[in-house]
């Protein structure tokens, strides 16, 4: 048998290549052919196509994303880390060579199964759903493949506008901020009143330069419905989901259908490119198959279906949701800090996390150019209550160390710099080593400065950033107090709690040293 | 700078941890310039461990990480009677600690990597087990590694 491989590590200088060793050894000590691609740090000798192309089998034992995996799409693949290849170097040849075989043997069934396990190019995109997950687990993926997409727009967009507005209040006076979005525009073919940025651009006019970042932002805003929407029918569909999704979240942002009719479209798109894709033709059309047929039937689809069905449904639902956000009242705005902060807290960048701050960024195009839309004042309570538990683990191990074991003071250092960048993430590996009191403390904290930010009306429209974009937060004093009212708390709480244990346990060491 | 020198070469290793047996070993970096911060060396070190243990089956561990502490790659290799690293299979009686600098010149790179390969050969391991003093584990490496 003919086999190739790509083995890969974090470090790049040792398990890559003691891999390629074991698995080189492995399949000559079995007979056959083997050639390995290490994509380590001592560069990589890309396998010549011709050598792929007419292997049987392909072993990937990486703990990396195998770089530029389309040149073996269609064949056998066993996927497995890196340390199996070394511990078992002759499991994994014979797993190559039963699947060679059971390929040769039924091509049909096995493409179908190699097809799901081995997405054939996203061209360098990636994506991360597993194809043995559950539904809702899937569901969940491919929503955050669109999310992991449209957030680097929503932090260019939004920081720029914001600082746009800064801008704009110190050289246009009170009406500045809404001068900068009425008076200029792009567009040379609009109709005389606005100022055509390009060519009046006076670098002397501090309001251009407001207008210029405003500009930009508001461009960079503008792709996140169909960014969001494309992206989720790529995790559904892969490259063919890309163009169905994109156009489809156009059509939607351009129907008023929001970020709710993104979605609607990501998976429409998906879906239709998924269905398209997997149809059989003759052999001429398959060639054309991925830049004409897929794209053109399965943007007609969704686009067809959205237009004439589900957009405007769609758009009175997103209608509905924004007309609550702007009634929200007082207290039924404190209230929804409060859950939010709770979710934030809860799984430390886990899925409800993720809920509670997709919510949040998405709502962030809603809001518009108004200065204190609901929208903000939710982004701004989000980010605040995922601050809490790292910044509290932080403070935790450095008023009573005692309470923590080696490895959690070390992390609590950490924690500092994470907290106040907004990686909820930093309070993790407390979470890990005590489940039970880190979440009971972290939720009624982050939900205290929730609420807190809320009645505040802090407002905040960049995506992340923490105290980095602290400049951009409206009434960032407040924001600071409800941090750190949150923060004091959950730690208390954890102190407290580990306290009680402490004693408890010395207690019971001394009764029994007795 | 060769790979490795007898100063490299810690036969009798004695440590309670892995970590102990690291800083044995990564200090015998310091004195030829090899190393010029120990302290951010092993952090590196660490840091690579805590993401995966190194320990492999056979009684082998291969710490390793790439550092802006480092001027050339390196290789330290420690014999004991038998340290926790990790391994399903049990403690490491051979260990090498695999110092690569950040940047890294492909050709230097390029030992490392026949060193991990080396690292598989049960032949070469043996060898390296019997060796009776520091020279002949030099001889060994620059035969099989650095002149292959």
């Amino acid at each position: 048998m003919k086999l190739v491989g790509v083995t890969s590590c974090p470090t790049g200088i040792a398990h890559t290549y003691m891999a390629a060793e074991a698995l080189e050894q492995a399949a000559k000590a079995a007979g056959h052919e083997m050639i390995v691609e290490t994509q380590g740090s001592a560069g990589s000798d890309p396998i010549p196509q011709a050598v792929i192309n007419a292997a049987d089998a392909v072993v990937f034992a990486h703990d990396l994303e195998v770089v530029d995996r389309a040149r073996f799409a269609g064949k056998p693949t066993i996927d497995v880390g890196v340390k199996k290849a070394i511990s078992d170097g002759p499991g994994l040849i014979a797993q190559a060579v039963a699947a060679a075989e059971a390929f040769a043997a039924n091509p049909q069934d096995a493409a179908a199964r190699v097809s799901a396990a081995a997405p054939a190019g996203g061209g360098g995109l990636t994506s991360k759903v597993d194809s043995g997950a559950s539904t809702a687990t899937k569901i969940r993926q491919w929503l955050m493949t669109g999310v992991s997409y449209m957030i680097p727009f929503v932090a260019a967009g939004g920081i720029l506008i914001a600082v746009s507005f800064m801008l704009a209040q110190v050289a246009g006076g009170e009406k500045g901020a809404i001068d900068v979005t009425k008076l200029y525009t792009l567009n040379p073919a609009v109709p005389t009143k606005l100022t055509i940025l390009q060519n009046a651009f006076n670098p002397g006019n501090g309001m251009h330069w407001a207008a210029l970042l405003f500009l930009i932002g508001a461009a960079a805003f503008g792709f996140l419905v169909p960014i969001l929407s494309g992206f989720i029918a790529f995790g559904i569909a892969d490259r063919p989901g890309i163009v169905p999704g994109i156009v489809g979240g156009f059509i939607a942002a351009s129907m008023g259908a929001g970020f709710l009719g993104g979605i609607a479209t990501g998976f429409l798109g998906g879906f239709a490119a998924r269905w398209v894709s997997r149809w059989k033709v003759a052999k001429g059309v398959r060639g054309v198959m991925p830049v004409v047929v897929i794209p053109l039937l399965s943007t007609l689809i969704t686009g067809g279906l959205f237009i004439v069905v589900l957009g405007r449904p769609i758009k009175a639902l997103m209608d509905a949701l924004t007309r609550g956000l702007n009634g929200m009242t007082g207290s039924s705005a404190i209230i929804l800090g409060l859950i939010l902060g709770a979710m934030m807290g809860f799984d430390l960048g886990g899925p409800v996390n993720k809920v509670a701050y997709t919510f949040a960024t998405t709502g962030l195009a809603a809001a518009g150019t108004a200065t204190d839309a609901p929208q903000l004042k939710i982004m701004a309570a989000v980010m605040a209550a995922g601050m809490v538990a790292p910044l509290a683990m932080a403070l935790a191990t450095t008023l009573r160390p005692q309470l923590f074991t080696e490895p959690e003071r070390e992390n609590g250092k950490a924690a500092w710099l994470l907290g106040a960048s907004f990686i909820s993430e930093g309070a993790i590996p407390f979470a890990a080593a005590d489940p039970v009191r880190i979440v009971v403390s972290s939720v009624i904290g982050s939900s205290i400065t929730g609420a807190l930010a809320m009645g505040f009306g802090t407002t905040l429209r960049a995506p992340h950033g923490g105290i980095w974009v602290l400049p951009l937060i409206g009434g960032f004093l407040l924001f600071l107090v409800a941090l750190a009212v949150g923060v004091v708390v959950t730690a208390g709480i954890v102190v407290a709690l580990k306290q009680r244990d402490h004693s408890q346990a010395a207690q019971a060491l001394r009764a029994a040293a007795v | 700078m060769s790979l490795i020198t007898e100063a490299q070469v810690v036969l009798d290793l004695d440590a309670p941890d892995r970590h102990v047996a690291t800083r044995t070993l990564a200090s015998t970096l310091v004195a030829d310039g090899r190393c010029t911060d120990l302290d951010l060396f092993l952090e590196d070190v660490r840091k690579r461990e805590e993401q995966m243990a190194t320990g492999l089956p056979g009684g082998i561990g291969i710490p390793h990480a790439r550092s802006a502490a480092i001027t050339t790659p390196s290789l330290v290799f420690g014999r004991s009677a038998g340290i926790d690293w990790g391994a399903e299979d049990g403690p490491a009686t051979l260990i090498f600690l695999i110092a690569a600098p950040d940047g890294g010149g492909q050709e230097h790179l390029q030992i490392l990597a026949k060193l991990a390969r080396k690292l598989m050969r049960v032949d070469f391991r043996q060898a390296l087990h019997d060796a009776p003093d520091a020279t002949t584990v030099v001889d060994i490496v620059n035969r099989e590694v650095v002149n292959a």
